[in-house]
C-alpha cells in the first residue's frame, strides 16, 4: 500500500503567546513542531506500510524550515518527503493550500513512479483549527474521504475506518485510492532512533515549486486564490461571571444547581 | 577548548530530551517508591539504540561517541537518576569492557545483544571485604583444565536483578596480589550462580542493586577475558571510564533539582513576593547554575580525552569529584529553597538529595578520586 501523509510543521502551541499590541502571533523564539495529530496520521501510515509493504511519502508546504518537520518524519518510518514551497504560494488559505497540495500529490506520483492507495492527514492543524485542508483535498482530487479515523483496517483492497463519532465510533469502508484524517490516538507515535534520526538528517528533501507542476493554475494559489481573509486575531477576554453557592450543605447546593441550570434551559 | 557540540549532539539530545520528559520523568517518583527496575522504559531505550551507543554498528552498535553517550545519560538524569545509572552502568561497566579487552569472539557473543538491549549487563567486582581496597579480593577461580570454577560472593552489583550479562572479577593467584586478579564474563545461567539479596537503598531506588553469589560456578574456558591476572588492570581502565558516567549522572541531577526549583520559586508566594524576587534565592540559585556549569565543563572535557585517546584518568576522576560533590550540593539548597514542601514526597527534591548522595560514593569514592588526581600531580 503506498500512502501519502500531509504534515503542517506548527508553533509548539504549549508555547504561544499572542503580542498585546498587535494582536498577531508571536512567532519569535516559539519552537517548531509537527501538527500533533499529523505525527499519529503518520504512525498510522507507517504501521499500515509496515504490515502491507509499499512506500510511505511525507509532504509538506511551507517554508524551507519545515524541512526539519519532514525529516522528523522520515525519522519514525516514512520513505521519503517533499516540500512544497515557492513566495507564489504566501498567504494561502485552505482552499488554495488544498489546491496546491493536491496538485502537488499527482506530481509526486509521477516523480516517484507510484499511485497513493491512501491519502493521511492529521483531523487539523493545532495552529488554525480549521480541519478543512483534509477533506479539501479529497474534493479536489475527486476521492472518497473519511475523516475523525481513530483506526484503519485493510481488507481485500479496501479499508475498513473506526471513525471517532459524539457516542461513540463509527465503522465506515470505502474502496481505494482514499482520504482519511486522522484523530489523537489510543497509542502514542514512536519514537526515533539513533540510526534513523541519523539517516533523516543526511537525507536531502526535494522542494516543488509551481515549476515542478506545469498543471496548476497559479490564479487559485497564494493570496489571489484564496477567498478567506482574516480581518482581525485578538485574544478573548475571560469573564468569570459564574454563581458561586457558598455555605450551604452539598445536598441543598446540588437541588439548587438543577433548578438554576433548568431555569437557563441547560437542562 | 572545542567540546565537538555538533549538529549530531543536537539532535540526539532533542530525541532523548523528549523521550526522558515523556516517559522517564512521570515514573521517576514512583520507581523511587516501588523499587521496581523501570524494564518499559528500559526496553523502549533499547529501539532507540540507547543501550550501545559508543559502539560501532559492527557490533550492533550506533557508532556514536562518548560525549553524545555522557549526554544522554545527563539529560536521563536530569528526570530519573536511576534511569542514568541503568544505563551507564550496562554501558560502561559492562559493554565497554567486553568491547576493549574481549575477543573477537566475545565481542561477536555479547555486544550485538547488549547493544540491542536484549541482554542487561552489569559489574561486579566489589565484594563485602573488598569495596575501597578492590585489590583484597576473595572471590577464586580455579583453573579445572576445560573450564574454571568461581567462588565466592560479590555486593552492590547495579543491574544485578535484571542482568543477563556480568563481568566479574576473580582471584586466580593470590600470591600475585593484584596481578593475580583475572575478568570473566558469567551469563546469568550458569550452574552455581545466583542472585542473592537485593539492597534496601536510600536512593536510586530502582536500580535492582544486589548480591551475586557463585558456589562452585562453572564458566567456559573462553570466558576468561584478556590475560591471566590482568583483571585489576582492567577494572581500573573500566572505572576510569565509568566515571564520566556517573559524573554525568550526577551533572543531570543537579540540572534537574535546578530546573525545577527555578520553577517553584516563581510560583511560590512569601511576604507577598514570589520567592524568586528575594535576593537570596536569586544568589543561591546563580551560585549553583554557575558550579554546575563548571562541572559540566570539567565532565565533557573527560568524554572528548577519551574520545581523542588521551589519558583521561585524572580528568574523569576530577569530573566525578566535583560533579557529585556539586549534586549533593545543590540539591541540599534546592531543597531549602523548597522549604518544607521539599522535605515531603510530594516533591522530587528529597529524592534528588538522596539519589544525588551514590554519586560521591560508587565507582570509587570522593576519596578516591581525590588519590588518583594527587598520584597523578606527583603528590606521593
Amino acid at each position: 500500500m503506498n500512502i501519502c501523509v500531509c504534515i503542517k510543521q506548527v508553533p509548539d502551541t504549549n508555547e504561544i503567546k499572542v503580542d498585546p499590541v498587535t494582536h498577531t502571533l508571536v512567532r519569535a523564539g516559539v519552537p517548531s513542531i509537527v501538527n500533533p495529530f499529523d505525527t499519529y496520521a503518520q504512525e498510522v501510515g507507517v504501521r499500515l506500510k509496515e504490515k502491507l509493504g509499499g512506500k510511505l511519502i511525507v509532504v509538506s508546504m511551507g517554508p524551507s524550515q519545515a524541512k526539519e518537520a519532514i525529516k522528523s518524519c522520515l525519522a519514525v518510518g516514512a520513505d521519503g518527503g517533499y516540500l512544497i514551497s515557492s513566495n507564489k504560494f504566501g498567504g494561502s488559505d485552505t482552499l488554495a493550500t488544498s489546491y496546491i497540495l493536491s496538485e502537488a500529490i499527482k506530481t509526486i506520483e509521477e516523480k516517484e513512479e507510484l499511485k497513493f492507495d491512501l491519502i493521511l492527514c492529521g483531523k487539523q492543524a493545532v495552529d488554525g483549527d480549521t480541519a478543512q485542508v483534509g477533506p479539501e483535498i479529497a474534493e479536489h482530487l475527486n476521492l472518497p474521504q473519511i475523516t475523525y479515523a481513530l483506526d484503519i483496517i485493510e481488507k481485500d483492497g479496501e479499508i475498513q475506518v473506526k471513525r471517532e463519532c459524539e457516542s461513540g465510533y463509527d465503522m465506515i469502508s470505502t474502496t481505494l485510492p482514499a482520504v482519511v484524517t486522522v484523530v489523537k490516538l489510543p497509542y502514542e507515535p514512536r519514537y526515533p532512533t539513533i540510526k534513523s534520526k541519523m539517516a533523516a538528517k543526511k537525507k536531502e528533501i526535494p522542494v516543488l515549486t509551481e515549476e515542478d507542476m506545469p498543471a496548476l493554475k497559479l490564479e487559485y494559489c497564494g493570496l489571489k486564490g484564496s477567498p478567506t481573509k482574516v480581518k482581525k486575531t485578538y485574544t478573548p477576554v475571560r469573564e468569570k461571571n459564574g454563581i458561586k453557592l457558598a455555605g450551604i450543605p452539598a445536598e441543598e447546593a446540588a437541588k439548587q444547581v438543577v433548578q438554576l441550570m433548568y431555569e437557563a434551559k441547560i437542562l | 577548548m572545542n567540546f565537538r557540540q555538533e549538529e549530531e549532539h543536537q539532535e540526539i539530545l532533542e530525541m532523548v530530551h523528549e523521550f526522558a520528559v515523556n516517559e522517564v520523568k512521570p515514573l521517576a517518583g514512583e520507581i523511587d517508591k516501588t523499587e521496581e527496575f523501570p524494564t518499559k522504559n528500559v526496553k523502549m531505550m533499547a529501539e532507540m539504540g540507547l543501550l550501545g551507543m559508543p559502539f560501532p554498528e559492527e557490533y550492533g552498535g550506533s557508532g556514536m561517541d562518548t560525549l553524545a553517550y555522557i549526554q544522554t545519560v545527563e539529560e536521563l538524569s536530569k528526570y530519573c537518576a536511576t534511569t542514568g545509572v541503568i544505563v551507564s552502568a550496562h554501558t560502561s561497566l559492562c559493554c565497554q569492557p567486553i568491547y576493549q579487552f574481549g575477543t573477537e569472539e566475545q565481542k561477536q557473543k555479547y555486544l550485538p545483544k547488549l547493544c540491542s538491549g536484549e541482554w542487561i549487563g552489569a559489574f561486579a567486582l566489589t565484594e563485602p571485604n573488598a569495596g575501597t581496597d578492590a585489590s583484597g579480593q576473595q572471590t577464586v577461580a580455579v583453573d579445572m583444565g576445560d573450564h574454571w570454577v568461581l567462588n565466592g560472593t560479590k555486593i552492590f552489583v547495579t543491574n544485578a536483578g535484571v542482568a543477563d550479562v556480568f563481568f566479574v572479577f576473580a582471584m586466580t593467584d593470590k600470591s600475585q596480589g593484584t596481578k593475580g586478579i583475572s575478568a570473566f564474563i558469567v551469563e546469568k545461567g550458569f550452574k552455581g550462580f545466583s542472585i542473592g539479596k537485593q539492597e534496601d537503598k536510600m536512593g536510586i531506588r530502582a536500580s535492582s542493586t544486589c548480591e551475586l553469589i557463585f558456589e562452585d560456578c562453572i564458566v567456559p574456558k573462553e570466558n576468561l577475558v584478556g590475560e591471566l591476572g590482568k583483571g585489576f588492570k582492567y577494572a581500573m581502565m573500566t572505572l576510569d571510564g565509568g566515571r564520566i558516567g556517573i559524573a554525568a549522572q550526577a551533572l543531570g541531577i543537579a540540572e534537574g533539582a535546578i530546573e525545577e526549583t527555578v520553577k517553584y520559586v516563581q510560583e511560590r508566594k512569601q511576604f507577598g513576593c514570589r520567592l524568586s524576587q528575594f535576593q537570596n534565592t536569586q544568589f543561591e540559585l546563580a551560585q549553583m547554575q554557575a558550579n554546575t556549569e563548571a562541572a559540566k565543563l570539567l565532565v565533557y572535557q573527560a568524554a572528548c580525552a577519551k574520545d581523542d585517546n588521551e589519558v583521561f584518568t585524572h580528568k574523569a576522576a576530577m569530573a566525578k569529584l566535583v560533579a557529585s560533590r556539586n549534586a549533593s550540593d545543590v540539591t541540599r539548597r534546592c531543597l531549602q529553597l523548597y522549604g518544607g514542601y521539599g522535605y515531603t514526597k510530594d516533591y522530587p527534591m528529597e529524592r534528588m538529595m538522596r539519589d544525588a548522595k551514590i554519586t560521591e560514593i560508587y565507582e570509587g569514592t570522593s576519596e578516591v578520586q581525590m588519590m588518583v588526581i594527587a598520584g597523578w600531580m606527583g603528590v606521593k
